[in-house]
């Protein structure tokens, strides 16, 4: 099988979100980067746990400059066999998801993963754009993926449950929680990663169709209003004639 | 014209769709023009969207369409986008909207926005949507630069009225492609709202202790009409079906009223609830970190808590109808 996983940049959880330029630029100052978790841990390790059943290859991509070559090298250190950076400064899903499709057209990959979002813009736009520009089919938020003997059955969340759908050929899937388990990249890995193929690759042109413009931070909540545990009947009534939510 | 595609559920229109459809009709109006829905896959009771907004409603009533896939669905919707000239496309942020938003972007190279919020504003002659970000933790304006805009609609973004009359459903045909994938199996819990779509969600933690304790969670949530969930640590124990794990590995909610049963507040957990209109935190612990994003708190032992807090709801219920 031969396998390829989108990999994303994003400051990690526990970052301070704040902008700067009159709230046009996220302040990068003192945050830290990962690679996203949706992609790391259980796009990319679902591929490697398919890779070691089925035989293959694992590559990843990923669209940023050379400083981001950092999460590649993890990606690598994973398991991954090789990897391929566009260089670039990604600007939008649109503009990522272009050269995804462009580098992946002519190179036959059997499954394409993504994330089911980035945990930055939460946009959950890459997968399917990608599989839109290919014409492939693309099964979103998935949380299990098997095979038996050529078909995939791929298990997607939905509103309070789960969908089991069979897909045949190559495709498109975003990777939701319960796919995978993370892996730690062990010394070896780590040592090898050094080593395996990175590739650099000039983007191909593309124009976006959508930006951002602003950003702001929401109002903090005004102090809490403390409620007497013995007197809910007071709860009720502030919840129906103050915050009028009942 | 806006094109709003409304989603069904067992051959009925959705409750969300009636906000979708209704939010469609404000983006109409902004932009000087009208707003129609389409309705894809067999629906008994598409003509109740007139009465929200929709000026006339289309169906392509075929049964290839009564499962969903995302090629195919996109390919129908972007043929009729394109035959009726439609500028902008707004779907729900659902499952299936998710699935298909970056999809529809490409086919009508179109510009998207996940999970608008509010009413967009039109500026230099561009849509400007509101959307949040970094799981809610900042909100962004979103500028969309292409002719086309698809939009996907956060649900509960705002209260949908009632209009006007029932229109008749006008069915059109379109060409149905083959389908690459073939659904095998849909399990779903019945009788419930949906957690993205609830107005009130009552969501317990590891304060619990044990999933044998969690009935005076599912007592409380019956009373007030809520649906029910949980924090991460419970999911992953699997006391609670992974379907309702809020925050920010699970799903991003923006109920009316979110009620936070022994959940201490960690900053992932509190990605995905923070948008709630109102936060209700019970904790034993006064240093809990959910007490400073709450608006009502009460601190104490919650198996005292929670059975009373249901007595006063029973009894508020009774009085107020």
């Amino acid at each position: 099988m031969k396998i390829l996983v989108a990999i994303s940049q994003t400051p990690e959880t526990t970052a301070r979100i704040a902008f700067k330029n009159e709230g046009t630029i996220f302040d990068t100052n003192g945050v830290n980067f990962i690679m996203n978790p949706y992609d790391e841990w259980y796009a990319l390790v679902r591929a490697l746990e398919l890779k070691e059943q089925k035989g293959g290859s694992v590559t990843v991509i990923h669209c940023g400059p050379p400083a981001n070559e950092v999460i590649i090298r993890k990606a690598l250190a994973i398991g991954a066999d090789d990897a391929v950076r566009i260089n670039m400064e990604p600007l939008s899903a649109h503009s990522i998801a272009i050269q995804i499709a462009a580098y992946a057209k002519d190179q036959s990959f059997d499954v394409i993963f993504a994330g089911k979002e980035t945990i930055d813009y939460n946009e959950s736009l890459v997968g399917g754009m990608v599989a839109e520009l290919l014409d492939l089919p693309f099964i979103s938020h998935v949380s299990k993926l098997v095979y038996n003997d050529a078909v995939a059955s791929v298990t997607r969340d939905i509103e309070g449950g789960e969908e089991e759908i069979e897909v045949t050929g190559p495709y498109v899937v975003s990777a939701a929680k319960g796919l995978a388990e993370q892996r730690i990249p062990n010394m070896r890995g780590i040592m090898s990663a050094k080593t395996k193929p990175l590739q650099v690759i000039t983007p191909v042109p593309e124009e976006s169709t959508a930006d951002y413009i602003h950003f702001q931070v929401p109002a903090a909540k005004t102090s809490v209003k403390m409620v007497d545990p013995n007197n809910m009947d007071e709860l009720v009534r502030l919840l129906h004639e103050e915050a009028k939510v009942i | 014209m806006v094109l709003v595609v409304a989603e069904t559920l067992e051959g009925k229109i959705k409750n969300s769709s009636f906000e979708t459809v209704y939010y469609g009709s404000k983006v109409a109006e902004i932009l000087g023009t009208s707003c129609h829905a389409l309705i894809l896959g067999p629906c008994s009771d598409g003509g109740r969207l007139g009465s929200f907004g929709a000026k006339e409603v289309w169906q392509v009533e075929d049964q290839a369409l009564s499962s969903f896939d995302s090629q195919v669905y996109t390919k129908v919707i972007t043929q009729i986008a394109k035959e009726q000239g439609a500028k902008v496309v707004i779907v729900a942020d659902s499952s299936n909207g998710k699935s298909i938003l970056g999809r529809l972007s490409i086919a009508l190279n179109a510009g998207p926005v996940r999970g608008a919020n509010k009413l967009p504003e039109l500026k230099d002659g561009k849509l400007n949507f509101q959307r949040p970000v970094f799981s809610g933790k900042a909100i962004a304006t979103c500028r969309v630069n292409s002719e086309i805009a698809v939009i996907s609609l956060m649900g509960n973004s705002l209260k949908p009225q009632s209009t006007g009359a029932e229109v008749a459903v006008k069915a059109i045909n379109v060409e149905i492609p083959a389908s690459k994938t073939k659904v095998i199996k849909v399990e779903r819990s019945v009788g419930i709202v949906p957690l993205p779509e609830a107005q009130i969600v009552v969501s317990a933690g590891r304060g619990m202790k044990d999933p044998s304790n969690w009935g005076i969670v599912e007592d409380l949530a019956a009373v007030l009409g809520a649906t029910t969930a949980c924090s991460r640590p419970v999911a992953d124990s699997g006391w609670r079906p992974h379907h309702e794990h809020v925050g920010q590995t699970g799903i991003a909610i923006r109920p009316n009223l979110y009620i936070a049963i022994g959940i201490s507040g960690a900053i992932q957990h509190l990605a995905g609830v923070n948008s709630s209109k109102v936060i209700v935190v019970i904790n034993k612990d006064p240093e809990a970190p959910f007490f400073k994003a709450a608006d009502y708190g009460v601190c104490g032992d919650l198996f005292e808590i929670v059975p009373k807090f249901t007595e006063a709801v029973k009894k508020f219920k009774s009085t107020h109808h």
